[in-house]
């Protein structure tokens, strides 16, 4: 009997409705379906939970007041209040990650956050939104960001390329950070069920480690989009008060 | 008369709001810098970094290459620059790791340090 695993397969995209404008293929495929849920869920905890402003908070109503006051919490932490007028976006971003992740870990459902073009196009924004705004904040004078004080001009010419290229990288950094944690922690999970299935009474023991696989991807879902989230603020504290 | 009442008993709640925030400010950045599972995402955060500065930056040497046509010398220089700008990061996330969550605050207080001793 061979052993049949497939871990990779749940990643593949299928189109639900096929639909074509010349030769683009814009299909809402299960991915587009999970982005739409995550939407949703995440407006939904929102609304409903400022619906009927209790004094004792219900469950949804203190989900939305814990997630506001987190992300309330961390710009005032790293960039200052300042930052608080880029709140809307980084909640924003927040919530359909988080969502995005916790979604991928039911069964049936598509990790959306595992595909890297997702994921890159997400930390494309946040890096162009935080160069223009650090260009429109500071001017040319932006451009001093590169540049170490206190060292000697020789050192700036080898100094500044580095700056330079370690600003040119994190947006790669950011999407492969929370692009490889979910492909690689999903397709662990498959290993190990597809393990489980295969080996009759012993796949007990695979079943039960996928298990406890399971909670550490709930911590690292959860965590990656708290990451995710960090570095944008860390970001635009970077873009607005330069050094 | 019933306004200017009203407006009064705004502007004190509008100073005890002012007084009550700046007392909880201190405590927020307290709290921000302990938990553990913070030291975990800190974890995740520079894991990668080191690998990716080099990758992109050879590619990026890869394709300055294969416009201009020099061959190995664009892929070589950004090896060595993508090395120095990971490792650069790293460095930089790990010193600021201890003032605030902002990286940058702690770079420029090590920074000035050297200077004095020079």
């Amino acid at each position: 009997m061979a052993l049949e695993l497939h871990p990779l397969e749940q990643f593949v995209i299928k189109p639900i409705v096929p639909l074509h404008i010349g030769k683009i293929d814009i299909s809402f495929t299960n991915s587009a379906l999970l982005m739409t849920i995550a939407v949703l869920l995440a407006t939904a905890v929102v609304v409903i939970g400022t619906r009927r402003e209790e004094l004792v908070p219900g469950r949804i109503q203190s989900l939305g007041e814990l997630a506001y006051e987190f992300i309330g919490n961390m710009i005032d932490e790293t960039v200052g209040t300042d930052g608080q007028r880029y709140f809307p976006f980084v909640f924003t971003l927040f919530m359909f990650i988080l969502f995005g992740n916790v979604l991928g870990l039911i069964p049936f459902g598509y990790t959306f956050t595992g595909q890297i073009i997702v994921t890159f196009a997400m930390a494309a924004v946040v890096f162009i939104g935080v160069t223009l705004i650090g260009i429109w904040r500071h001017g040319w004078h932006f451009l001093s960001f590169f540049v170490p004080h206190g060292v000697p001009i020789v050192l700036l010419l080898l100094l500044v390329p580095i700056e330079f290229l370690s600003y040119l990288i994190r947006p790669f950094t950011l999407s492969i950070r929370l692009f490889a944690n979910m492909l690689a922690g999903h397709t662990m999970l498959a290993i190990f069920g597809g393990f489980a299935a295969s080996i009759g009474v012993l796949g007990l023991l695979p079943l039960g480690l996928d298990v406890l696989i399971f909670f550490l991807e709930l911590l690292v879902a959860v965590l990656q989009a708290y990451v995710f989230t960090i570095l944008t603020c860390l970001y635009l504290n970077d873009a607005i008060n330069l050094h | 008369m019933d306004e200017r009442e009203a407006r009064a008993s705004l502007k004190d709640l509008g100073e005890r709001l002012a007084k009550a925030r700046g007392e909880h400010r201190p405590k927020l950045a307290a709290r921000g810098a302990a938990p553990t599972s913070s030291a975990l995402a800190f974890g995740l955060r520079i894991g990668l970094e080191l690998v990716v500065a080099v990758v992109v930056s050879v590619a990026i040497g890869w394709a300055i290459d294969s416009w201009l046509g020099t061959k190995p010398a664009a892929m070589v220089v950004m090896f060595f620059l993508g090395v120095a700008a990971g490792m650069w990061n790293v460095y930089r996330a790990v010193a600021g790791m201890g003032s605030k969550v902002g990286a940058r605050g702690g770079i420029a207080g090590a920074a000035g340090d050297d200077e004095d001793e020079d």
